[in-house]
Order: C-alpha cells, then sequence, then structure tokens
C-alpha cells in the first residue's frame, strides 16, 4: 500500500466504523428486549420491556440505513459484494425489522390481537440479530470475489462458524437488553433481568472463546496479527474480559448501571479487536479499504453534509435519551 | 421450468418500489397541506383550522411510519439485485441516494418531533415552522431521489474510467436534462395526490353528516386548490413528455404505439400493440392528433417504435396502456375539478350526493395515475437501465440465482401483504375516530411521549373497544 494512512477514505472507514458500532449498541439493547420477550415473567413486564425502549427504538435503526446508503457512496465494493454474497440473510434481517417495528406500534393499541404481536416482535427480533450475527462470521470468513464482483454460492455465508456467531450475536443482544432493563426496571421485571444477564453472559463467553480460537487457526493473516504483530492489541480481548467479569460482579451486587456500561465495553473492545483482527480488509480476504472506496471527489461530496448533520443528530439522541431517563413504571407508557 | 433473474428482479424492484412510492406521494402533499393548515391557524387563531391539522397530522403520520419501513427496503435493493449498477454508477449514485437519507434524517431529528408531537408545548409560530421545514424536507428528500431517477434516463456530467463511471461535474449530473420537468411533474402529482385523498375523506364525513362545517372547509379549499393544480399538470405533463421525445424518443414512440416513424400521426384511443407482428390491432384514434401534440403541427414527425433494433425496444403494450390510464385518470381530475366549480353556486358541492360519492372513490384515483406514471417512464427506458448506456441484463447481481430472487419476491409479497394490510386497516380507524375524538395527550408527563411517527396517532386497534 503506498496510500497515506490518513487520507479522506480512513476519515470515512472512521465514520462507518462509528456508525455500525452506535447501531449494535443502541438496536442490539432494544433487540435484545424482543430476544428475552418469550421469557418474561409476565405480560405486565413486556409492557415495561417496551415501554423501556418505545422511544428510541426507530431512532436507533435509523443509523443502519444511513449506514447501508453510506456503503455504497464511500465503500461501493463493501456495498456490492456483501448485499449479493448475503442476499438471503438481508432479507430475513429486513423481514425481521419490518415485522418487529410493526409490532411495536400495534401491541399497544390492540387488546385482543396482542399475543399475535407478541410473536412478530419476539420472533422478528430474533431473526434480525441472528442474521447480523451471521454477517459478522461471513465477514471474518471471507468472501469469493473476482474482478470486484462476488462469484460464490447463495449460502456461503451459512456455515457451521456464522450459525455460531449468529447464536452468540442473539446472546449479545439479549445480554445488552438484559443489562439494558436492569437499569430502566424494578420489581419483578428486574429480578428477571438479573437472573437472565448471568446465563446470557456464559453464553456470549462461551462464543467469544469459541471464535477467539478458532478464527486464528483457519485465517493465517488473523494469526499473524495477533502471534507476529503489535503486542499492543492484546489489550483489547484483556478488556473485554474484564468487562465481562464486572459485568458478573455488578450482577452480584445488584448495581442498577454497572451491568450496562459494562455490556457496552464488552461489545466495544470486542468490536475493536474484530476489527484490528482485519485492518485494513474490508472484504476479506483481498479487498482493502482503498480498493473499495469510491472516488475522492464522492467521498468529499458527502463528507460535507455529513459533517453538517451527524452532530445535529446525535445532540438529538442525547436529548432524547435525557428525556427519557429513568425508571419505566409498570402502567406508565410512552405510547 | 427456467427461473430467470433478470425478469424476477425487475418484477421484485418493481412490486417493493410501487409500494414504497405510494407512501411518500403522499406524504409529501400532506405536508405541505399541514403547513398550510398550522399556517392558518397560527394567522386567524380559529379553532377549526387547529383541528383539521391535528386531524391531518394523525394520518400523516401513520402514513409516514409505513413509508419508512417500506424505504428500509429499498435502501438494500440496489445492493442484493442489481449490484453490477450499484458497483459500476456508485461515485454518482452513492452520495445522491445518501443525501436524500441525510434529509430524511435530519428532517426527523430536528423537526417531526416538533411538529408530530409539539402542539400546545412549543409556541405556535414554532410550531408552524416545523410543519413548513418538514414539508420543505419531503420535497428535499424527492428532489435527490428524482435526481439519481432522471440521471439514469438522461445520464450527464460523468465519464468512464477503467470501467466506472466518475463524476466529472456534478452540477451536470444532478441537474441532469430530464430532473426539473420530471421533479415538477412529481410535485405537482404529489400536491394531486393530498387534495383528492383530503377532499375525499371530507366528502366521506360530509356524507354521513360528521363534522360538517369542518370538513367542509377542507373540501373547499382542496376543490379551489384542484382547480389550479389539475389542469396546471396536464401542461407540466406536456413539456415532460417533450422533454422525452427530446431526450428518449423510443419511449414516446411506445407511449403513442406509434411503430413506424411517420408524420400525421393518430392520437390512439385504442390499440392492442403487438411487439412481435410491429404493429397494433383494433386501432381507434383522432387523426393527426399525436402528431400536433408533440410537435405541434399536423404534419410534424413522431418518431417510431422500428427506428432501433428489436432488442432495444421497450415492451410496448405496457407502456401504452400505462400512458393511457395515467392520462385518462388526469382528465377525470380536471373534470372533478371543474365540476367542483361550477357547484360552488349556493354551495351546491356540500349537497351533491353524486358528487360527494365520486370524490370519495377519486381518492384512489392519484395513486393509481402516479404508479401508472412510474410504469411508462421505468419500463419505456427498458432495456436500459443507464439509457442507451448500460442494460438490465448487464447490471443484475452477477451471483444471482433464478430461486433465490424468486424466494424474496415471495417473501416480500407475503410481509407487505401482512403488514400492509395491518397499517391500511390502522389508518382507516385512524381515519374513522374523526376529527372531534381526536385523543388528548393525557400522559401526566407530556414532553416523556415517544417520538415515533405511529404514536402520534391515538386510534385504538379494536373496532369493539372503540365503541364500548
Amino acid at each position: 500500500m503506498s496510500e497515506p494512512v490518513f487520507d479522506l477514505t480512513f476519515i470515512w472507514a472512521a465514520i462507518i466504523a462509528f456508525g455500525v458500532i452506535m447501531y449494535v449498541l443502541m438496536d442490539g439493547f432494544d433487540l435484545g428486549q424482543g430476544i428475552l420477550f418469550p421469557f418474561a415473567p409476565s405480560e405486565e413486564s413486556r409492557d415495561v420491556m417496551m415501554n423501556s425502549v418505545a422511544p428510541v427504538w426507530d431512532g436507533n435503526e435509523t443509523w443502519l440505513i444511513l449506514g447501508g446508503a453510506g456503503l455504497l457512496a464511500a465503500f461501493p465494493l463493501v456495498y456490492t459484494i456483501f448485499l449479493p454474497a448475503l442476499y438471503i440473510g438481508v432479507f430475513l434481517m429486513l423481514a425481521g425489522l419490518i415485522f418487529r417495528g410493526v409490532a411495536f406500534e400495534f401491541r399497544f393499541k390492540a387488546k385482543t390481537s396482542k399475543y399475535l404481536w407478541n410473536w412478530a416482535f419476539a420472533g422478528g427480533s430474533i431473526v434480525a440479530s441472528f442474521a447480523q450475527g451471521a454477517v459478522v462470521g461471513a465477514y471474518i470468513q471471507g468472501f469469493e470475489v473476482v474482478n470486484d464482483v462476488y462469484v460464490g454460492g447463495a449460502f456461503d455465508w451459512l456455515t457451521p462458524f456464522t450459525v455460531l456467531t449468529g447464536l452468540g450475536m442473539v446472546a449479545g443482544y439479549g445480554l445488552l437488553g438484559s443489562t439494558w432493563l436492569i437499569l430502566k426496571s424494578e420489581g419483578e421485571t428486574q429480578e428477571f433481568a438479573y437472573r437472565v444477564t448471568k446465563r446470557l453472559l456464559l453464553a456470549v463467553l462461551v462464543v467469544f472463546v469459541a471464535i477467539s480460537l478458532y478464527t486464528p487457526f483457519v485465517d493465517e493473516f488473523v494469526s499473524n496479527r495477533w502471534f507476529s504483530g503489535i503486542s499492543v492489541i492484546w489489550l483489547l480481548p484483556v478488556l473485554a474480559l474484564l468487562c465481562a467479569w464486572r459485568i458478573y460482579s455488578a450482577v452480584q451486587q445488584k448495581r442498577d448501571g454497572t451491568p450496562f456500561v459494562a455490556t457496552m465495553g464488552l461489545f466495544i473492545f470486542t468490536y475493536f479487536g474484530l476489527l484490528a483482527s482485519k485492518f485494513p480488509y474490508v472484504v476479506p480476504p483481498s479487498i482493502t479499504l482503498w480498493d473499495a472506496a469510491s472516488a475522492h471527489e464522492s467521498q468529499l461530496f458527502l463528507l460535507l453534509g455529513l459533517l453538517f448533520v451527524i452532530p445535529i443528530v446525535l445532540v438529538y439522541t442525547a436529548w432524547t435519551y435525557w428525556v427519557f431517563r429513568g425508571k419505566v413504571k409498570a402502567g406508565h407508557g410512552y405510547h | 421450468m427456467e427461473l430467470d433473474p433478470l425478469l424476477l428482479s425487475r418484477i421484485q424492484f418493481a412490486f417493493v418500489v410501487s409500494f414504497h412510492a405510494i407512501f411518500p406521494v403522499f406524504t409529501i402533499g400532506l405536508a405541505s397541506y399541514i403547513a398550510v393548515l398550522q399556517g392558518l391557524s397560527f394567522k386567524t387563531q380559529n379553532p377549526v383550522w387547529e383541528q383539521l391539522s391535528k386531524f391531518w397530522t394523525q394520518v400523516f403520520a401513520v402514513v409516514f411510519g409505513m413509508g419508512v419501513v417500506s424505504g428500509i427496503v429499498m435502501a438494500f435493493q440496489f445492493g442484493t439485485n442489481w449490484s453490477e449498477f450499484s458497483r459500476l454508477s456508485a461515485n454518482f449514485l452513492g452520495p445522491v441516494l445518501s443525501y436524500e437519507v441525510v434529509t430524511a434524517f435530519f428532517l426527523e431529528a430536528a423537526f417531526l418531533g416538533i411538529l408530530l408531537f409539539g402542539r400546545g408545548k412549543v409556541p405556535q409560530g414554532i410550531h408552524f415552522l416545523s410543519a413548513v421545514m418538514v414539508a420543505t424536507g419531503t420535497f428535499i428528500s424527492s428532489f435527490w431521489i428524482l435526481s439519481a431517477n432522471s440521471w439514469m434516463q438522461t445520464p450527464a456530467g460523468v465519464e468512464l474510467r477503467d470501467g466506472l463511471y466518475h463524476v466529472v461535474s456534478w452540477s451536470d449530473a444532478i441537474f441532469n436534462a430530464s430532473l426539473w420537468p420530471r421533479f415538477f411533474h412529481m410535485a405537482l402529482a404529489s400536491f394531486l395526490t393530498g387534495a383528492f385523498v383530503v377532499a375525499g375523506v371530507s366528502a366521506w364525513f360530509i356524507l354521513r353528516k360528521r363534522d360538517v362545517e369542518v370538513h367542509r372547509k377542507a373540501l373547499s379549499m382542496t376543490l379551489w386548490l384542484l382547480l389550479v393544480i389539475a389542469p396546471a399538470q396536464v401542461v407540466v405533463g406536456d413539456i415532460h413528455g417533450l422533454n422525452t421525445l427530446e431526450h428518449q424518443p423510443i419511449k414516446v414512440a411506445a407511449m403513442e404505439g406509434n411503430w413506424e416513424r411517420k408524420t400525421n400521426v393518430p392520437l390512439l384511443l385504442f390499440a392492442i400493440p403487438d411487439q412481435e407482428a410491429e404493429k397494433n390491432h383494433f386501432e381507434i384514434g383522432i387523426p393527426s392528433l399525436a402528431s400536433i401534440i408533440l410537435a405541434h403541427d399536423p404534419n410534424g414527425e413522431v418518431p417510431g417504435i422500428t427506428d432501433v433494433p428489436k432488442d432495444e425496444r421497450p415492451p410496448v403494450a405496457i407502456v401504452f396502456w400505462s400512458f393511457r390510464v395515467m392520462v385518462g385518470l388526469g382528465m377525470l381530475m380536471v373534470l372533478f375539478a371543474v365540476i367542483g366549480l361550477a357547484l360552488r353556486y349556493k354551495q351546491k358541492y356540500v349537497k351533491s350526493q353524486w358528487f360527494l360519492k365520486g370524490l370519495t372513490y377519486m381518492s384512489f384515483a392519484p395513486f393509481i395515475a402516479v404508479l401508472a406514471g412510474w410504469f411508462v417512464t421505468e419500463t419505456g427506458r427498458a432495456p436500459w437501465l443507464i439509457y442507451q448506456q448500460l442494460s438490465h441484463a448487464d447490471g443484475v447481481t452477477p451471483s444471482l440465482t433464478g430461486w433465490m430472487a424468486l424466494f424474496t419476491l415471495i417473501g416480500y409479497i407475503l410481509v407487505y401483504a401482512i403488514v400492509f394490510a395491518a397499517g391500511a386497516y390502522y389508518l382507516m380507524r385512524v381515519i374513522q375516530t374523526g376529527v372531534t375524538q381526536g385523543p388528548e395527550d393525557e400522559s401526566e408527563h407530556p414532553e416523556q411521549r415517544a417520538k415515533r411517527p405511529l404514536s402520534a396517532a391515538g386510534a385504538s386497534w379494536e373496532l369493539e373497544e372503540q365503541q364500548s
């Protein structure tokens, strides 16, 4: 690579990476409510769970649309290789997101048909989460590409490994959801959240360890990065595990806010670890972010608009979360 | 049977985009109407305007919500099914489509929340300003989408380097030759849609003698509006057609069902175009009128479909008939606008049963006309995705197989059938709830309300609950 590291493409990579983790953290905890939905102790608990995310979930999902459009503009090869390769998975994810989105609105307004919307909400959330986890697995696995065009099959993305990452994501979003619920609820709902958090944490750690052990063996590039490259990146899994331990101890101490903060930390450090494993490849095994980038003038043209809008969106997002701070009481909806 | 991924992808795109389009085309018009109502309310302090604005804002919220949901699917269609097209044109298409998202994003973040939930909580002037900003935002959003589409019809401002499009002039590419006629044609179509829905719903209430005075005011103002914009659309449509004649003559030939380039071309009222035989069956037409419309001269020459080889021709029957559906409905709209003026005398328009009933049915007309219009312009471009530069066949995703495309096509149809049946049903409930029974905000902490579009509507899901 002869390109300088800190160029427009790198700025764009940082923006997209930021958008992805924003999406994962924010939509993660509200998808998590759907994952936990079938196990909730009571219908009142379900009301609380839904109410705890109702004011913010659709704002969370707009990051996904911006990510999709932003990729086409800044890294078209990522967009035009990922989407064909993940064709069936993308459809399942969208169908899941649509069902849960609509369930959000109509469950509040329904009485006799409520149980149907419960299923739509849970099913849609689980399918969408699994599909997103499988995308992460497919990214680690790599894509069969010839002349910048995806040439693999319809189910290359669906392997035992991606099923594992898919299940890991369901557990991970479930964990984000349960720790968010600890923060936002009280009484039987919070008890339930404390209970499931431990189990979900165990599931997440099993998948985390399995992926960490497995990936360097199948991927020489990753193993070189970790075992003969820069040793400072070892800090990332260590920090992630520290966060995991903190989640456990905070649940033992029945703390309100710490489990959620520590879960976000777990996600962030794992995410950085993943990026560090593959950098600078955005479509492994062969396409770097500079290969995938659009033309300089195209990246610049859109950047001007985004620099104006992103701060406003962030301020608005922060304000919304501030307005809806505090515990959700049973029977007090935002709907 | 061999499944063709290309054909199935085209059907899928037509399906999802048609389904998506009906929501924004309505909300764009309705947003402007709400802004006008807010302005009137602000200026006159007459509570009727406030009631109307409150009612239509709830309808707006539901339709906007459905537009957002169906829009998520659109953001991924270009990559899943048309990856080669996306890869080749990403340098232009990517930023332009992203700007559409950014505009919508900004709109939602800043002003939509205030419009939907700020009534009575922010000063009236700010609320009015938010309505204006939302209305403006919907136009800016549609500007970017139409710019992308127009560029595919009349590409400009780009050059091919290493097989990829590179933008050499943003202004030439964005403001390409067919942008403004298309934009104004669409803007008027949105106004027509908004106006006919408001007129139809108002008529429905008047027929049932519910809040007659409120809805009479709404009907009266939309009838005045229709009197201006329905004929204006005929003029703008004609300009758009002439623009197409200049840049995409074969599309116009297909619209007219004209196979041979010739003069004194009749305007066909009926015909069954035969793609194989290169002629029409059962023609009924008005002599020389097509020449007069297109060239403003009975001896004017009109391009013929046979000007281009067989494999470069659009499916003539679809273009021909979609065009007639659109124009026919447009004429019907003009007719209703004129009748509305005639019935002004002694306020007959609120008493005439057949006129009010007709208006109720006319609520659907603009939606059908808009879809028919898009069928004309999109199938009329075939076989090209980027006119005369990239064909559908070269733009489709290479790794896509027939059964993959069939699976998602059936999937989208099922998902949309369930979700939008529920949405349409709920919309009907919102409308039936009416103006006076609109929900009051009983929340103890009114500022703590969901900022989602749909939650602005307060109607209940089940009919029984409403009546008990």
